[in-house]
């Protein structure tokens, strides 16, 4: 079973930002969202969200995602945003605990055994165990991502969606998260992310899917469609695609981007 | 953190309730506000307590203390509710202009003879300020925490000028003084319908509110992620914000504007509970009982036989609470 999106579009302010995308984010895969700033990254989560009004569907083991009701969708589908600060006095543990709001009755006061177990293993695959009783706010931004992928894991989706969740994060913490999201994906879980960096693309996705201004450029796996001329098309820079010698995968490397693009800035 | 217990807090309010009711000019012992109260529910046939004495307690200072607390939980409650949907710590009743709103509504009532319906007309002026502050900051781009801030700082001016405007036309000598008193915020004169009217608004309001209390945590991290994990968001703010302009209109048609308890309370109360609303809003609501209660004792006490309007004592507390707050949350305004 995968994410079969169809003829998605959404219209802002009369604005086309997403025009008629269609693609396959299959099932237990890590599937990458590229492309420019304003490309329709953003929007394009959203949608599949419900929470920005879209016409076209979005199937995900038989339901269609934009259309289902909201706390449905929210057993199915988990989101994290690329960063999401909060002024509230809350422990890391309140935090997570959020991802079990979905599954929760009317007035259920404390979580059910059941529920500990799931807040427990969340904690433990994101190794944040041991921070359960910190205040969120006293921790990095390393670790309060690491606290926003534990809440989304807590909600036991099948389906994880992530706005460039490494954007604001070190290296490290950067290859930390996405070897979970590579775990988390060959335990069967469908991973769909935007993300920037195309050499972190390549390496962790199995599957891209290239957006440029609102529309579907190319999809498929890293290594095929990658290459010099989508990379100029879709991005304006020239690139070329050399093999990273000891794991034979291609490594972009920019070549004049500098010179070319500082050249297109008036003085 | 800290946790404070429900039942501390209970206990606490009781005994409050208590021994505010012999404080006064009159020297009234706990026992025998207790005989009083057991007399007048029918456990007790005969009262050892004089009919003026008893007349003190029961038609005087027993309805100004229930009506104290109801108004305190009230405004708390409001108060920790409008900083969970607007996220913003500063937002209170007072301060996004419901109360002003409420204030107006409550003197046109009043002004045109409808006395009776002020708190009517308290409900129409919160709910009117809260639809206009939300228009407002809708048409600057959208309901952000600062823009609901600002167009409720303008409409509480706007309002408090119409008051102000109203009361110079038409109020004269006494009802003049009075009014003015009232509208600085003041139990005073406090009967069992107010104490009615207040308790009834809280029934009504009370579980609406907590039956949303744990969405509220899921706004923590702000709407996005609160839609993301199932919740309705607009419906759950309208839900909300119709409740408390309830509250607020109620309460202010009874106490006037009574300014920063809702500031003040949630936020003693979220250094010691934490933020989950499950525990944040029954013991802001207690703890604003607590303080009104002892706020409005000290005013009508302090200066006696001169009663204090309670607005002077809790905007004196308030204030610097308020500065507090915006040196502790900087980044957010």
């Amino acid at each position: 079973m995968s994410l079969g999106v169809s003829g998605l579009s959404v219209t802002k302010a009369q604005k086309l930002i997403l025009s008629k995308v269609s693609f396959t984010a299959p099932s237990g895969q890590v599937t990458g969202l590229i492309g420019p700033n304003g490309a329709g990254k953003s929007t394009l989560l959203a949608a599949l969200l419900g929470l920005t009004p879209a016409t076209g569907t979005a199937h995900f083991h038989g339901l269609d995602l934009p259309a289902m009701p909201r706390r449905d969708r929210a057993r199915q589908v988990a989101f994290v945003e690329q960063s999401a600060a909060t002024e509230e006095r809350l422990s890391v543990l309140d935090v997570v605990a959020l991802g079990r709001i979905p599954f929760e009755a009317a007035w259920q006061s404390a979580p059910s055994p059941e529920d500990d177990a799931i807040l427990a293993a969340a904690l433990g695959e994101t190794g944040m165990t041991g921070f359960a009783h910190r205040r969120f706010n006293t921790l990095s931004g390393g670790e309060q991502q690491r606290v926003h992928v534990a809440r989304a894991l807590a909600q036991q989706p099948r389906l994880l969606l992530l706005d460039e969740p490494t954007s604001h994060l070190d290296i490290r913490a950067q290859l930390q998260l996405l070897a979970l999201l590579r775990r988390k994906a060959a335990e069967g879980m469908t991973v769909l992310l935007a993300l920037h960096d195309l050499n972190l693309a390549v390496r962790f996705c199995d599957h891209l899917v290239v957006l440029d201004a609102g529309k579907l450029a190319a999809q498929g796996p890293p290594s095929a469609i990658l290459t010099p001329a989508l990379l100029e098309a879709v991005y304006g820079v020239r690139a070329r695609l050399v093999a990273d010698a000891p794991t034979g995968q291609p490594l972009i490397v920019y070549d004049d981007a500098v010179e070319r693009i500082s050249a297109q800035i008036p003085d | 953190m800290t946790r404070l217990s429900l039942p501390a807090l209970l206990v606490l309010l009781v005994a409050s309730a208590i021994a505010a009711v012999t404080f006064g000019p009159a020297d009234i012992t706990p026992g025998e506000v207790w005989s009083v109260i057991a007399h007048h529910l029918g456990l007790l046939p005969e009262s050892p307590v004089s009919r003026l004495r008893d007349a003190i307690v029961w038609e005087l200072r027993l309805p100004r203390v229930l009506t104290a607390l109801c108004v305190g939980a009230g405004l708390a409650l409001s108060g920790a509710v409008m900083q969970a949907i607007t996220r913003n710590p500063l937002a209170d009743p007072y301060l996004l202009g419901l109360s002003s709103g409420a204030a107006l509504g409550a003197v046109s009532f009043a002004l045109v003879g409808l006395t009776l319906l002020m708190p009517l007309g308290a409900f129409f002026g919160s709910l009117g300020a809260l639809a206009l502050a939300l228009l407002i900051a809708g048409l600057l781009g959208g309901a952000t925490p600062s823009r609901a801030i600002l167009a409720g700082i303008c409409i509480a001016a706007l309002a408090s000028a119409a008051t102000s405007f109203l009361i110079f036309w038409s109020a004269t000598g006494d009802s003049y003084r009075e009014i003015l008193s009232w509208l600085m915020g003041s139990l005073s004169g406090s009967l069992w319908f107010d104490a009615a009217l207040a308790s009834a608004a809280l029934v009504l309001c009370t579980p609406i509110i907590l039956a949303y209390a744990r969405a509220l945590d899921a706004f923590a991290f702000g709407d996005t992620a609160a839609a993301s994990l199932g919740i309705d968001v607009p419906r759950l703010r309208w839900t909300l914000l119709g409740a408390t302009a309830l509250l607020t209109g109620i309460m202010v048609a009874i106490g006037g504007a009574i300014g920063f308890v809702g500031l003040v309370v949630p936020h003693a109360v979220r250094l010691m509970t934490g933020s989950r609303h499950r525990a944040l809003l029954p013991h802001a609501m207690l703890a604003g009982a607590i303080f009104m209660l002892w706020t409005d004792t000290a005013a009508r006490t302090l200066f006696d036989p001169r009663e204090l309007p309670v607005g002077i004592i809790t905007a004196l507390i308030g204030a610097p609470v308020f500065l507090f707050v915006l040196l502790r949350y900087r980044r957010v305004t």
